[in-house]
């Protein structure tokens, strides 16, 4: 629990993130430059943005020092935008197949 | 505003405390300054329009009938007679992420009232924003000079170019906003208007250090939608 208004932490816990942050986009570019194709590529680069977008927001944001009342006011429904994305997912697929059904010639 | 206790006892955690907060007929974002609280809500608000942004753009991706350009090639620049997949925005992922972490300093160095440091370090944060920015402009005319328009391209699918000029043209006014509002904060903090709590020009209010914090916050959010740009849009 935050004792006090202001957020205080050493700068070391700040440069070691800013590290993690670079070797970890070095890490995503290099994704692209190695022959890698279909799940194997989908994955890392997936994993390699939610790690960095976690460390942005839990250091860098000050997320994990805050009162879970605000953390989860932000963090559940971010998470429920995965959601409109897996109905996108099929809704899109179902206009793929039928343009495919009806536009090919 | 210590976020111990209305009246001396210690406020319950985690889970417990959360759902005293909600209950609680009252203020529910505790030991939380109101002008940061208000930047998160509307920093979740902007989250829900880059996800609409970027959902549309995995849309119209999955559901095109031409095969989508191969943006790896695409992004290419030749350097040294070389020539480099995605270099240009290589670099811009590395500058924005190295004004994230100036800007997570000069959050630090401001609550620990060092007007020098945070003066300097927010300078160049705006001056890695603003660098940001240039190389987008360059990456535009590029993209622009090679025949992308948003209702065509060159290279494959005529989404392609619909998709990046909106979700990148959008990205990039915020870095914009952003730069004027490091700026201005930078002033405010060398004039010492953070610590003497004087009204601001334009809203009236007293400022205070936290500010540095509520506009950190606003730029640790641009860099992460690029992160998500730079994920889906430029490697996917």
């Amino acid at each position: 629990m935050a004792q006090d208004d202001t957020q205080q932490h050493p700068l070391r816990t700040y440069f070691w993130i800013w590290g993690a942050l670079f070797v970890l986009s070095v890490f995503s570019y290099m994704v692209d430059i190695a022959p890698l194709e279909g799940f194997a590529k989908w994955s890392l680069i997936t994993l390699f943005m939610l790690l960095k977008a976690g460390l942005i927001v839990s250091i860098f944001m000050h997320m994990i020092w805050e009162r879970s009342s605000l953390a989860l006011t932000i963090i559940v429904p971010t998470g429920v935008l995965l959601f409109l994305m897996l109905l996108m997912i099929l809704e899109a697929d179902y206009i793929h197949s039928s343009r495919m059904i009806f536009f090919s010639s | 505003m210590a976020s111990t206790a209305q009246e001396g006892k210690a406020l319950p955690t985690g889970i417990e405390g959360f759902v005293s907060d909600w209950q609680s007929d009252q203020q529910v974002f505790k030991g939380v300054p109101w002008g940061k609280a208000m930047m998160w809500i509307f920093l979740l608000s902007d989250t829900f329009i880059f996800a609409c942004f970027l959902v549309g753009y995995m849309m119209v991706r999955i559901a095109a009938v031409e095969p989508w350009p191969d943006v790896s090639s695409v992004f290419a620049l030749t350097a040294f007679g070389v020539k480099v997949p995605l270099l240009l925005i290589a670099i811009m992922t590395f500058v924005l992420i190295s004004s994230s972490g100036t800007m997570a300093l000069a959050v630090k160095y401001g609550y620990q009232k060092d007007r020098n440091k945070t003066f300097l370090l927010l300078i160049v944060t705006a001056v890695l924003g603003a660098t940001f920015v240039g190389m987008q402009v360059f990456e535009w005319a590029k993209l622009i000079e090679d025949g992308v328009r948003p209702w065509g391209n060159p290279f494959g699918a005529p989404q392609f170019g619909a998709a990046f000029f909106l979700i990148t043209g959008f990205h990039g006014t915020h870095v914009t906003i952003g730069v004027i509002i490091l700026v201005t904060m930078a002033i405010k903090v060398r004039k010492g208007a953070l610590e003497t709590g004087r009204p601001g020009f334009l809203t009236g209010r007293k400022g205070r250090y936290e500010m540095v914090e509520t506009t950190g916050l606003y730029w640790h959010f641009v860099d992460l939608v690029w992160v998500f740009i730079f994920a889906f849009f430029y490697l996917w």
